[in-house]
């Protein structure tokens, strides 16, 4: 008989087991970010913000909004895909990820060049506690960017070589979404808390 | 392939999309590498984790070799150093976390009536994740180094300490600055740092896995308050880890970060702080406590029920107050830091909240001395155990309620007293619920029956020896004796309980002896366990013995807590529990039924990936210890392409192969996706 026996077990939630699991690793994740953000904060006023050396005299305020806008925008672009798979819009899907991907790779190319130019005007991971901080914390919410980046390219590569995604992996589009959020909420409490409060 | 109960299939299945061809056989060692049973993955668990008791107990001896008599030279400091960081890592990471683990792995989809776990294969590859960072932590033994810390020196003007001494040192705390480049040269606390973090996600997965598994795989009519008092410790454990488990990531990621690349997170010369280290530290410290007891107290209250005839008492307070528990020690890390010189206001808080812990924990107690009231109490070995841990775990709480005093705790901190109470709560606590669990499923595990004369043996001689070992620490440490220094001096006075002490550790040596000689002869030579052989309450005991493969031969409808129970038991007009008249036939069927299953069953299949992804990722671990010397990217690359070459073959095998081509293509390929997701999400 065909009829396999993981077939038979009902989810007792009624939420399918990935998601459900993905939901419990983002709760994680959160704690994650909680101790790398209270790290921060702890040492942002271990010298004061007129430091030449603090890292407030460094920020670029309107390029790292651009950047965040742009992540904030890849967003919108991961629902339009979720969206456009579930009308049965495959082709619509593909480009809407596609998209996510690359706006994700802008954001990232921009971190790079915001890191870069850090490190010319003297900043450093050994310069200041604030400065391990402040590079430790968004260097993993980048490398977080760049996983979900290679995530979505898997599936888009996975619907070009297929020609479609089937309703299972329109399932893994959501799981992949609900990380891409996190990521995105994540960097906005960064944003606010790192860049824009004082 | 999977387990074909009716009718056998012999033939190999065909895996075209994999890289690999399949393993296609459950048995030999190969059956083990590739398996995705959660019964097969718990044993392992069992086996690796007993395996680490015996190292780290063989460091213990080490340690009081070398404190039993005064001004000793048996191990240099160094060595003395090692041996009680890698006592403690072992014990703590390496023994009692696996250990729960095994429990769980094994229990958790039987007590649910489930066939397994919600992610099989991400249940494999945490174990495999699991022992490949143990074997990296401990194998700092072989590749570690240990040199003198900056303005201090090693005897005889060596330039690094011996093998031994080459052992991550820095304690299991690893307090900054000591772990940190300049107090700690050498590789050792590398080793440690990176060992944990890899030990530490093989936790997380598994947790997510279990959390996912007990929302979700229950069997119909298993209402969360009729699930067994285990499977509840299970469910809040599991998320003890899911919430501590990233902070300390992070710390360890700091300190990490701190000897590798240069960051000053933690070095005061620097503008760090290194009490930081401390309240990361011990904001996971303290709900690990807690993730290291519980498992155990979930034994105790399937154990204490099972041999007093009686149901729980107040099954709804102690799973409840398991929670408060949970919930209450994310609130009390600073407890371990009064001498750190927090405000008296943080000291007197955290005094108050370490204080209400006694609350939920005093309803357990209280509620398994209830059970066991007016029981008709059989004093079976595991029944011996889990009486020995309420009682000792008593012991232990008391003297922890003593350490919320702050005035009194300034006295104790750094001193015997408090190695004494740990180990009370730890040892007594934590071990003796393990061994209580280890006899009671042992018929479950092997069908046999294990030498009852022998396991009453054991209990007692490890009930002397675990009071002979830390009853007297406490007047050791009120003597003065300072903890984590290698050696005393005979005017100190302390040489009588000093020897008792390592007296004391030898009975306890001498009872896993007579643990293991029991095990192995029973598991050969025992007698048959037959059906249901505890007259049992619980779900998974209505499983012939051993347990076949796919669990359950259909999947059980639960009506009541203690489901078992209820099937065999009623009540007389006084209330009292008879037999049920058909007890015989409800038996007898119970057993046919569960061997000979009606319809074909498909088990998840074996897989080479999650080894090859646990494999992987050691050599990463190895590529970050060895960063700063050059061919440390290179085995970072290579553990990488391992570990994420196994990952793609994972997403393209399906979970289950398919016997024959009856089933079609299409359905295939609809399982292929499913693992698409499967293996990001551990990738994530």
């Amino acid at each position: 008989m065909s009829d396999l026996a993981h077939h038979d077990v009902h989810e007792s939630t009624g939420v399918e087991n990935r998601k459900l699991g993905m939901w419990f690793f983002l709760s994680s994740e959160f704690l994650f970010f909680g101790a790398l953000i209270s790290n921060y904060l702890l040492f942002k006023g271990q010298v004061p913000t007129t430091d030449a050396l603090h890292p407030v005299q460094f920020y670029d305020i309107p390029f790292t909004s651009i950047s965040s806008f742009v992540l904030l925008m890849s967003s919108l672009t991961m629902v339009l895909a979720h969206h456009a798979l579930h009308e049965g819009d495959q082709r619509a899907a593909r480009t809407w990820l596609f998209t996510t991907a690359g706006l994700g790779l802008t954001f990232l190319a921009g971190q790079f060049f915001e890191f870069s130019e850090f490190v010319i005007k003297g900043a450093g991971l050994d310069v200041l506690p604030v400065w391990s901080s402040f590079f430790v914390l968004t260097g993993f919410h980048g490398a977080h960017v760049f996983l979900g980046v290679v995530m979505l390219l898997t599936l888009f590569a996975t619907s070009v070589r297929n020609g479609e995604l089937s309703e299972a992996q329109g399932l893994n589009v959501e799981l992949v979404g609900l990380y891409w959020h996190f990521v995105d909420i994540i960097w906005i409490v960064i944003f606010t808390i790192i860049y824009l409060i004082p | 392939m999977a387990t074909t109960a009716i009718p056998p299939q012999e033939e190999t299945p065909s895996a075209p999309t994999t890289i690999f061809r399949r393993p296609a056989s459950t048995e030999g060692f190969w059956g083990w590498v590739t398996t995705t049973d959660h019964k097969k993955i718990g044993i392992m668990y069992g086996y690796s984790a007993f395996f680490f008791f015996l190292l780290g107990g063989i460091e213990a001896l080490l340690i009081r070799v070398q404190l039993a008599v005064p001004d000793n030279t048996f191990l240099s400091a160094a060595e003395y150093n090692a041996a009680f960081t890698m006592h403690a890592t072992i014990m703590v990471f390496l023994f009692v976390m696996p250990m729960a683990a095994a429990f769980f792995n094994y229990l958790l989809p039987l007590m649910i009536g489930a066939r397994d776990v919600a992610f099989p294969r991400m249940n494999a590859v945490s174990y495999w994740i699991f022992l490949f960072g143990a074997i990296f932590a401990s194998s700092s033994f072989l590749f570690g180094t240990s040199g003198a810390p900056v303005g201090g020196y090693l005897p005889d003007g060596a330039e690094w300490a011996s093998r031994l001494g080459s052992m991550p040192n820095g304690g299991w705390f690893g307090y900054a600055p000591n772990s940190l480049e300049a107090f700690s040269t050498g590789t050792a606390m590398d080793y440690w740092a990176v060992g944990l973090q890899v030990i530490g996600i093989a936790s997380l997965i598994s947790s997510i896995n279990f959390i996912v598994t007990i929302l979700n795989l229950r069997a119909k009519g298993m209402k969360l308050l009729r699930m067994p008092v285990f499977v509840w410790m299970t469910f809040v454990v599991a998320f003890l880890l899911l919430f501590s488990l990233p902070i300390i990531a992070v710390a360890l990621f700091m300190v990490t970060f701190d000897r590798q690349f240069g960051t000053v997170f933690f070095d005061a010369t620097g503008g760090g702080d290194p009490v930081l280290w401390q309240h990361l530290f011990w904001l996971f410290g303290h709900p690990e406590v807690y993730i290291l007891v519980l498992p155990s107290m979930g034994l105790v209250s399937e154990v204490l029920p099972t041999f007093s005839r009686k149901p729980l008492f107040g099954y709804a307070a102690v799973v409840f107050a398991g929670a408060a528990i949970a919930f209450l020690g994310f609130g009390v890390w600073a407890h371990h830091m009064y001498a750190s010189g927090i405000s008296t206001v943080a000291q007197a808080a955290f005094g108050l909240a370490t204080m209400t812990i006694a609350v939920p924990t005093g309803i357990k107690i209280f509620n398994w001395m209830g059970t066991m009231w007016g029981g008709k109490i059989r004093f079976k070995t595991p029944m011996l155990f889990a009486i020995g841990f309420v009682s000792l775990f008593v012991i232990g709480g008391l003297s922890g309620v003593t350490h919320s005093i702050v005035p009194s705790n300034w006295q104790q901190t750094d001193t015997y007293y408090i190695v004494g109470h740990f180990h009370y709560v730890l040892f007594g606590g934590a071990v003796f619920g393990l061994f209580a669990g280890l006899y009671y499923y042992f018929p479950m595990l092997t069908g046999k029956m294990y030498n009852e004369r022998l396991g009453k043996l054991h209990f007692w001689l490890m009930f002397l020896g675990m009071n002979l070992t830390f009853g007297p620490m406490h007047w050791l440490g009120l003597q003065g004796m300072p903890r984590r220094t290698w050696v005393w001096f005979e005017e100190q006075g302390l040489a009588f309980w000093n020897a008792v002490v390592t007296v004391g550790a030898f009975v306890i040596a001498a009872s896993a002896l007579v643990f293991m000689i029991n095990w192995m002869l029973s598991k050969r030579r025992g007698v048959d366990a037959g059906f249901d052989p505890w007259d049992a309450r619980t779900l998974e005991w209505m499983l012939p013995l051993p347990v076949p493969e796919y669990n359950y031969a259909k999947l059980p409808t639960v009506t009541a807590l203690d489901e078992f129970w209820h099937r065999k038991y009623t009540e007389d007009e006084d209330g009292r529990a008879v037999r049920r008249d058909d007890y015989d036939e409800i038996v007898a069927q119970l057993e046919h039924e569960g061997r000979n299953p009606e319809e074909e069953i498909e088990l998840p299949s074996p897989s080479y990936f999650p080894f090859l992804v646990g494999f992987g990722i050691m050599f990463v671990a190895y590529g970050v210890v060895y960063l700063s010397a050059g061919f440390g990217i290179w085995l970072m690359l290579l553990g990488a392409v391992i570990a994420l070459g196994s990952f793609v073959g994972w997403s393209v095998e399906p979970l289950e192969e398919h016997h024959g081509g009856h089933d079609g293509h299409a359905e295939a390929a609809d399982h292929e996706e499913i693992e698409d997701a499967d293996a990001e999400e551990v990738e994530a």
